[in-house]
């Protein structure tokens, strides 16, 4: 089961012919233990990590730290869920420290998103404060390295 | 001086009446695979089975650890015998894993790779004359280095159909009176065959009765798949009569640092020593380090890698038997050795025109000893996307190549 999964982590796009050589397994047990996986959420999508900078595409994306008072009974989730039901909140997170929840917020200009945090966020009953901070430069996505370095470690083409 | 578009003109050099290369330099032959070099560099798009390394970088951790010692300036010569806290991690890491112990002061050397531990065992065991016996195909240096030593090296062929193992008893078929080691490197490169732990015995055995040396070069013991890697030395009443050799460069994907090691009874080690100590003084000490940092927190890297090499291991061996490259299952090493017979190729044959024919890269088997003629050596330690475009192409000339 591991195995599999890890297999479609690092490529969505492997097929299960290929993950069944290589994982020794046969092609029914894996095509079973992926439906499997999708059908109680294990897997809970298959996307593509894209580098719109590449396409020059303008996209503003900004860290919102929101500061909330927790509510009796349901603690933070229920203002979490306030939050996360906006699409323009495209990741939420319950942290430790100074703050409360990590929102990532996206739009296609710096004054969307300080629209969305002035008159949607700001203004929820319960939030006392936020820090708005735009994205510069990405440098790495979930594990993948985005910015060319330039250099890449040149092997032998034949070696002993 | 040349420029691009300018015409080569040879530089006058007075001629020598006779040629001043060594008669030992001049009976050993450049490696069978230095011929490739300069016919690869004519083509592009060539896709690379031949490469004798990972392809990972090194672990980011351990490099680090090496830009912040140098940011310290530790620039410095080590100890002839390598940097004590590396010696004791080393020590500490072969009881864990084998339980062998070493002492860290007088029976760990650390060289530039296992090349130079090798080349400095020969050396410092041979006299002129004496024999070494050794598994073939076998990895290239092994026969020149023993005859640089002053040694004569005697191979012992292996078989396909063993799963190119070595059998005891072939092995003692061949010694005589100037035998004085049995060189051995399981997990096998070019094979990728492991020994049988029971076969192994039977080996130690033939050792213990001919009171013969055992060099065993284990670079990829940590590189095996669903079998436990059985090292030498710690066979009952091996140790004392084993120089393990062992390094960094393919557990860790370190090989460009040069760092590698020999663990042996404290007089070989001293021996080993006096011949570094006056040709290659130390290890680097940046590599040195970087393999401190490595024994200390890469053990999750190598888990990680080896793992992911045995499954590309099952790609690569389930396309070539599919291509008609018959091939049984390495068990480590990265390296797959499948027969070309299908073809009536020779292997080098095979090798050259595939290039040619086909833009990919593999090694002849007769690089390795004459009893690796009629396979190939193809590394998978090579993406996916490259292992199944290379697949892809070598099908087409096997099928243009089928007798």
């Amino acid at each position: 089961m591991k195995e599999i999964l890890k297999v479609l982590e690092q490529d969505a796009r492997t097929t299960p012919e290929q993950i069944a050589i290589m994982t020794g397994k046969s092609l029914a047990e894996v095509k079973e233990v992926i439906r499997e996986a999708e059908r109680d959420r294990t897997i809970i999508k298959y996307k593509t990590i894209v580098n719109w900078d590449k396409l020059g595409e303008e996209q503003v994306w900004a860290l919102i730290e929101v500061k909330v008072s927790p509510q009796r009974d349901v603690g933070f989730d229920a203002m979490a869920e306030r939050i996360y039901r906006f699409p323009e909140a495209r990741t939420v997170y319950l942290v430790s420290g100074t703050y409360d929840l990590a929102v990532f917020v996206t739009g296609k200009t710096m004054q969307e998103v300080a629209a969305f945090v002035a008159e949607k966020l700001a203004s929820l009953d319960s939030v006392q404060g936020t820090v708005t901070h735009f994205l510069l430069k990405r440098y790495k996505e979930d594990g993948e390295i985005l910015v060319d370095r330039g250099e890449r470690g040149e092997r032998l083409a034949i070696s002993p | 001086m040349i420029t691009e578009n300018s015409t080569v003109v040879s530089i006058a050099r007075p001629k020598r009446a006779r040629t001043m290369v060594s008669r030992r330099m001049q009976k050993i032959p450049s490696s069978g695979i230095r011929r490739f070099f300069d016919l690869i560099a004519s083509i592009d798009g060539v896709i690379s089975l031949g490469v004798g390394e990972p392809d990972y970088a090194t672990p980011w951790h351990i490099c680090e650890s090496a830009v912040y010692a140098m940011e310290r300036g530790r620039t410095m010569y080590t100890s002839n015998y390598g940097l004590l806290e590396l010696r004791q991690g080393l020590s500490r890491h072969l009881e864990a894993r084998y339980g062998l112990e070493y002492d860290p002061g007088r029976e760990l050397l650390i060289t530039a790779g296992v090349s130079e531990a090798l080349d400095l065992a020969l050396r410092a065991v041979l006299n002129p004359g004496e024999e070494v016996i050794a598994p073939e195909p076998s990895y290239v240096s092994y026969a020149p280095c023993t005859i640089m030593a002053g040694g004569v090296f005697v191979s012992v062929p292996t078989y396909a159909e063993d799963g190119f193992q070595v059998r005891a008893v072939d092995i003692r078929d061949r010694i005589n009176q100037r035998t004085k080691a049995i060189l051995l490197n399981y997990p096998n490169n070019p094979t990728g065959s492991v020994l049988d732990r029971a076969e192994m015995v039977k080996v130690a055995e033939v050792a213990r009765q001919h009171d013969l040396l055992v060099i065993s070069d284990e670079i990829y013991d940590r590189l095996v798949y669903e079998v436990e890697h059985t090292c030498f030395a710690s066979l009952p009443g091996m140790r004392e009569r084993t120089i393990l050799l062992g390094g960094f460069s393919k557990a860790y994907a370190m090989t460009g640092w040069r760092v590698g090691y020999a663990a042996a009874p404290a007089d070989i080690i001293e021996a080993m020593m006096k011949i570094h100590q006056y040709t290659m003084l130390c290890a680097p000490i940046m590599a040195q380090v970087a393999a401190i940092e490595a024994l200390r927190a890469g053990e999750s890297d190598v888990q990680e890698m080896v793992a992911d090499y045995g499954q590309r291991r099952r790609v690569m061996v389930k396309g070539l038997n599919d291509i008609g490259l018959a091939c049984s299952e390495p068990q480590g090493a990265f390296y797959a050795f499948p027969s070309i017979k299908t073809t009536g190729l020779s292997s080098v044959e095979f090798a050259e025109r595939l290039l040619k024919e086909e833009r990919v890269v593999v090694v002849p088997g007769s690089a390795f000893g004459s009893s690796g003629e009629g396979h190939i050596r193809c590394c998978y330690a090579v993406s996916l996307p490259e292992m199944e475009e290379a697949l892809e192409r070598m099908g087409r000339f096997v099928e243009r190549h089928r007798r």
